[in-house]
């Protein structure tokens, strides 16, 4: 089976259209980075407290505001988490802005939220714990002291593991709620053990499944150093490009590179997704494939350049990337398959994340033949040079292979 | 089949036997599927962001250590001064690392600058401004650098030791960030901040002080009322625990008198193990020992004391306060009502001593388990669902020789998993970042490789010479993108930390992993059909 067999586009005579696209894409991206003034930061990068609350049911977010109004606490924002795979998830985010400095404010914030939460919705009862919140080793404190089973000295180990498992059951199975003891049956849990439970524990209609806190000092050390780093491995390219074709090649390739890294970031603006962490990895991931494009298509030019000395560069360019476009259209479209699956599936913590491949992999493979190629081309060109390629690298396929 | 080509099919089996020892292990061949499952996600271990747990960063304040030596010189400044009889006005601490020594008398200043640089030499000694005779003694930048290391060091052994004793698996304690004093904790598995921050904030400060009125008071003022206002000389004032913190509501708070010196710290402490209370059934005490020169200190105490308290004082918090009934020389209890977790807690705290300095926290993470778990399952069900999809997709495309390529990509796997397991790398979020990009520039490989091949093909080369020059042709441009990319993942391994590194790490491991799959395992599975397919055959690609 074969999609293309052979093509003759005049990609080059396109140029024109691709630079007033992109210049389009990047002043609406740029307009709306402006409009925001600056992209959405997550937590990660502007400091703050995060709580993730997974409900039983539907998350009653206007008692949840209330009982923050309640706690004194205004600067909140509830974000109620929806997937596509999943749209009623059953879960929220309640972000704190960072207003003090020290770590009593962290904290503050934290417990702020949990307590606005438990007056609010936990039914709570006085001398008792919620077990939603309760980590193994509160519930085997609980089994050792009460005994259920009447073990004896011998006990430890065996409620240790029970307590385990009890967490386990609730963690993976019901997806960290459990609203009545009795659901701990389903583990095989004897009665006594439950009955001793119910005595020291309550159930909450929720569980908190997520805190992040950061201080404000870490935020902005993060994001200086994403950004330094990010150079710095743009920088390495650079020089191997331009060590390994000419520095054009590797000047037009990164900034290729560069303008998806722009795009993608304006349309994180547009559609209101936050930079995290993950999605830095996300960016770097797409400058790899991007760059993986680029470089495919240079290799052919290089090749083309020797084969063809008497074309003029333009022409040795169109057919270089018509060549390549059958490897060009299936690699980018199984990557582009696999992150449009993982952004179906792959969850709230993936979604921003799987965006930035998505819109990646669409604009990383658009600008090695729309943007990298025609910048090398009107480079050669402007200096008088499009008429007779010239590639100053090592030969194709002499110094190579003997390796 | 050519001696050549069986010699690299040997050398790809033997690689992928290493791969397979690597994350299912041998010396107990496991005999069921659930005890290789078990082997093989006991081996490839798990982030934070996908298993659960907890993550700190917290900062150390130097600063303090630094100052408390300040004033440790002072002291000693002053004493030297006043043994020599030299005359001075005052000696006061100017800041953090700097200390006057103010109106010297004149005749002395030069036998004083002697001493202080003979007895101090890691501060500099230099004329204070403004002064006809003074000196301002300054920390040299090198000794202030020591302590800080010094500070950072101990701080760092000593949350590890209370880390550790949690008895939580894997801990991690290490420096983290740049030349800012910070450490980094993270808990695999602990979805309980507030456990470990305690243990980790703990002072660990044990003091045994002699009650001196056997009634607490309900509130500060009822015992300063008691006293006429005024504490009786060389006493003070100690809060007593709150208890059964728990369950929210406040506990009634009680007060006690104490003598202000402590007849034994903490640092008389020689062990602290928990036990079950013998008392209060269901609950825990902590047994402690002492040293033998306290003991010493402590017997002839307790047997002139025979009938009063003793408070057992934790962090400016009295814990209990039991009766001496007779002399006691080197153990004691501390009973209180403490849970086996709590007095778990208690013993490594004492155990392990005490911080250095303060720590501030930075940054706290909690992931739960169900978020973790279910990041894993997405993860894993998108991946396995995606690469059904190319596999899929390969072979429809390429026939016979996408089988190849499906080949190289789930070795390429194999192989980047089992490097994980053998370097103890741990699998992240951005680490399944890089196996994505890996998987993609794998899936390109091929792509490029076969391409190539049909381009020669259609040029109606024999399969043979088609193949060769298929792969020589691609493997310029593959070896370029690879070592493009390799090149950028090493900048970010080196300058990024966390997440990106992840990142990095997993990506370098899977791009040399795919050049092996994609050109050399591809290669010797191409010549293997070569050699055993008829002469005049189509090459199915």
């Amino acid at each position: 089976m074969e999609f293309f067999k052979q093509v003759d586009i005049d990609w080059m005579g396109k140029a024109k259209y691709f630079f007033a696209l992109s210049l389009t894409l990047l002043l609406v991206g740029g307009a709306s980075l402006i409009a925001h003034g600056g992209p959405f930061y997550g937590i990660d990068f502007k400091g703050g407290t995060v709580v993730d609350v997974r409900f039983a049911g539907p998350p009653p977010i206007d008692t949840i505001r209330n009982g923050l109004t309640q706690q004194g606490i205004v600067n909140t924002t509830i974000v109620p988490v929806s997937d596509i795979s999943n749209p009623n998830s059953n879960e929220v985010l309640i972000n704190l802005e960072e207003k003090g400095q020290g770590s009593e404010a962290l904290d503050a914030g934290k417990s702020a939220i949990l307590n606005a939460l438990h007056a609010t919705l936990g039914s709570g009862e006085a001398g008792k714990q919620d077990f939603n919140a309760a980590g193994p080793s509160a519930i085997s404190d609980v089994l050792v002291r009460r005994d259920p089973l009447s073990l004896g000295a011998t006990a430890g180990d065996r409620y240790t593991q029970l307590a385990k498992q009890l967490v386990d059951f609730r963690d993976k199975n019901r997806g960290g709620v459990i609203t009545n003891l009795n659901d701990l049956s389903a583990t095989g849990a004897n009665p006594a053990v439950i009955a001793a439970l119910r005595d020291a524990f309550y159930t909450s209609n929720f569980a908190i499944v997520n805190v992040e806190i950061v201080g404000p000092k870490v935020g902005s050390e993060l994001r200086r150093q994403a950004v330094v780093v990010t150079l710095y491995a743009l920088g390495g390219m650079l020089v191997y490009i331009a060590f390994r074709f000419e520095w054009v090649y590797g000047a037009a390739a990164v900034l290729a590179v560069f303008h998806d890294v722009l795009i993608t970031l304006g349309l994180f603006s547009i559609f209101h997704f936050e930079i995290s962490l993950t999605v830095i990895a996300a960016l770097l991931t797409l400058v790899g494939y991007s760059m993986n494009d680029t470089i495919v298509i240079f290799d052919r030019i290089r090749e083309n350049t020797r084969l063809m000395r008497r074309e003029p560069l333009r022409v040795i360019v169109n057919r270089s990337i018509n060549q390549t476009l059958s490897r060009t259209i299936l690699t980018s479209g199984l990557t582009f398959m696999t992150v449009l699956v993982l952004f179906i599936m792959g969850g709230q913590v993936l979604r921003a994340f799987s965006f930035a491949l998505v819109v990646g992999i669409l604009v990383g493979t658009y600008s090695s033949f729309g943007i990298a190629a025609p910048l090398v081309v009107a480079w050669n060109e402007w200096r008088g040079q499009g008429a007779t390629a010239v590639i100053t690298g090592p030969a194709a396929g002499n110094k190579l292979r003997k390796t | 089949m050519s001696s050549n080509l069986k010699w690299k099919l040997i050398f790809i089996v033997a690689v992928i036997l290493v791969c397979f020892v690597g994350l299912f292990g041998i010396p107990n061949p496991p005999k069921s599927f659930a005890a290789l499952k078990s082997n093989f996600t006991n081996r490839i271990k798990l982030g934070l962001d996908l298993q659960g747990g907890t993550h700190l960063i917290l900062q150390v304040q130097v600063q303090e250590a630094v100052s408390q030596e300040t004033d440790q010189v002072l002291d000693n400044v002053t004493k030297a001064l006043r043994d020599k009889t030299i005359r001075y006005d005052e000696v006061r601490k100017l800041s953090d690392t700097q200390i006057l020594v103010h109106n010297l008398a004149p005749e002395q200043a030069g036998t004083a600058r002697n001493i202080i640089s003979d007895q101090f030499p890691d501060w500099d000694i230099a004329p204070a401004p403004g002064e006809a005779s003074g000196y301002l003694l300054t920390m040299k930048a090198s000794h202030v650098a020591d302590i800080s290391q010094r500070t950072m060091d101990q701080a760092e052994e000593t949350i590890r030791r209370r880390i550790d004793a949690l008895g939580l698996t894997e801990p991690l304690v290490a420096p983290y960030g740049q030349g800012d004093n910070e450490i980094i904790v993270e808990l695999p598995g602990e979805g309980d901040p507030n456990r470990a921050k305690s243990v980790i904030q703990a002072g660990g400060q044990l003091e045994l002080h002699l009650v001196l009125d056997s009634t607490p008071y309900p509130s500060e003022a009822a015992a300063m009322a008691a006293h006429g206002g005024v504490l009786p000389p060389n006493s003070q004032l100690v809060q007593g625990k709150s208890s059964a913190s728990t369950s929210g509501q406040p506990s009634p708070v009680s007060w006690y008198v104490v003598d202000r010196v402590p007849v034994v710290t903490g640092r008389d402490l020689r062990s602290a193990t928990a036990v079950r209370s013998t008392k209060n059934i269901g609950f825990y005490d902590v047994d402690f020992t002492l040293s033998t020169d306290a003991g010493r200190r402590f017997g002839p105490f307790t047997e002139q004391n025979i009938g009063k308290q003793l408070g057992i004082v934790l962090e400016h918090r009295l814990q209990t306060a039991p009766v001496i009934n007779g002399r006691i020389d080197d153990t004691g209890v501390i009973e209180g009502q403490f849970g086996e977790q709590e007095a778990n807690d208690l013993g490594l705290v004492l155990r392990s001593g005490a911080l250095p300095a303060s720590i501030k926290y930075l940054e706290e993470r909690t992931v739960g388990p169900s978020l973790g778990a279910d990041s894993i399952r997405h993860g894993v069900q998108a991946s396995i669902v995606s690469l059904l999809v190319v596999m899929i997709f390969m072979v429809v495309y390429y026939r016979l020789s996408g089988v190849n390529a499906i080949v190289a990509l789930i070795l390429n796997l194999i192989i980047l998993l089992a490097a994980l397991a053998y370097f103890g790398a741990v699998l992240t979020l951005p680490g399944i970042a890089g196996v994505i990009l890996t998987i993609g520039m794998g899936v390109d490989s091929n792509v490029l490789i076969f391409e190539r091949i049909r381009e020669e093909l259609r040029a109606s080369k024999a399969p043979v010479s088609a193949v060769d020059m298929g792969f020589k042709r691609a493997f310029l441009t593959i070896i370029d993108t690879h070592v493009t990319t390799v090149v950028s993942a090493l900048f970010l391994g080196l300058f990024g930390t966390g997440p990106v590194r992840g990142f990095a790490i997993t990506l370098v491991i899977g791009l040399l992993a795919n050049l092996f799959t994609s050109v050399y395992v591809s290669r010797v599975i191409f010549d293997w059909h070569l050699a055993e397919m008829p002469r005049e055959a189509e090459l199915s690609i």
